[in-house]
């Protein structure tokens, strides 16, 4: 899954390889405005109940028009896979959602993915037409099964969610890389643009990020740092890059030397 | 009058009011909402013909921002 220029994720091409959450914003017109700058098509979105005792107040469809970007309804705050299944029913019954982000939390410390849970839920979705894009372990053979299962992207965690350590274990994101059909897209715990630079340069296919971006200072320019980041890290990963040396190697031709 | 729980909150309804009518009364039925009766996802084109009872679970859930 390397060689297109688009992320093709089943059935959409996505020009950017940046996937953006909504959450943690101050407001929604900075929403809209990171969005923007962050160069994303897709973005993830929650389900949650309508607030009933103010009809007044904003939604995020106000500012972020489903139809000019991608909703990607996600399954966050599921412990359960009845849970995830359910809310994920009822955001197809929302607009037609197809595409969707499942992801099933087994520990609320470390919001660390549910393995058997998620599997579980894969299969379920799949069979019910879902294209299903899975938040799972950095555990090569779970992301193994889930392609099995039939998930159209395997999304392992860099890191805990919402924690910006960044990249904790390159192996296993490159075990995975390489040996997964379906696009990998590095999902939870990058904490600064770098981190998402490295991840394309392992050879993934894509990164979604939210908290690095809605947490910075200035989130509108983080977001445009990012999708700088992606593509930079894309760009030195189709180039091939060196090979280490353990000693040095002059760059200046000995030859001709005063 | 019906009592039923919407959104977790008790509420007291006229009689026999459909979906549609309910959302109407919360100003969402324009907006990409949707609905859970006692548990079963109700299509949208159903909501005009489905009505509300005594003791009704409703949930109304809609898009919010998330990672």
């Amino acid at each position: 899954m390397i060689k297109k220029n688009f992320l093709k994720i089943a059935n959409q091409n996505l020009k950017s390889r940046l996937i953006v959450g909504t959450g943690k914003y101050k407001s929604f017109k900075e929403t809209a405005e990171a969005v923007k700058a962050s160069g994303a098509d897709m973005v993830t979105v929650a389900v949650r109940r309508v607030n009933i005792l103010d009809k007044k107040k904003p939604i995020l469809m106000d500012y972020l028009n489903p139809k000019k970007i991608k909703y990607l309804p996600n399954t966050a705050g599921c412990f359960t896979s009845d849970d995830a299944l359910r809310t994920l029913r009822l955001a197809r019954e929302m607009g037609g959602w197809k595409m969707v982000k499942l992801e099933v939390l087994g520990d609320k410390k470390t919001l660390y993915p549910d393995m058997i849970e998620t599997l579980k839920s894969t299969k379920v979705l799949v069979k019910e037409g879902f294209k299903v894009l899975v938040y799972c372990t950095d555990d090569p053979l779970f992301a193994k099964k889930l392609e099995d299962a039939g998930a159209s992207a395997i999304m392992p965690l860099a890191s805990p969610i919402g924690s910006g350590l960044g990249i904790q274990n390159k192996v296993n994101i490159s075990i995975i890389v390489k040996q997964t059909k379906v696009p990998v897209i590095v999902d939870a715990g990058i904490g600064t643009a770098s981190d998402a630079t490295i991840a394309m340069e392992l050879g993934c296919d894509g990164v979604l990020v939210n908290s690095a971006i809605a947490n910075a200072n200035n989130p509108i320019l983080m977001a445009s740092s990012f999708k700088n980041a992606v593509i930079s890290g894309r760009q030195s990963f189709l180039s091939g890059r060196m090979k280490k040396n353990y000693f040095a190697k002059a760059s200046s031709p000995k030859k001709g030397i005063i | 009058m019906a009592k039923i729980q919407l959104n977790g909150k008790k509420i007291t309804i006229k009689q026999k009011i459909s979906l549609f009518d309910l959302l109407k009364k919360y100003k969402l039925e324009k907006k990409k909402v949707a609905i859970e009766l006692n548990g079963i996802i109700i299509p949208k084109d159903l909501y005009k013909k489905k009505e509300i009872v005594n003791r009704d679970k409703v949930e109304v859930v809609h898009f919010i921002g998330g990672g």
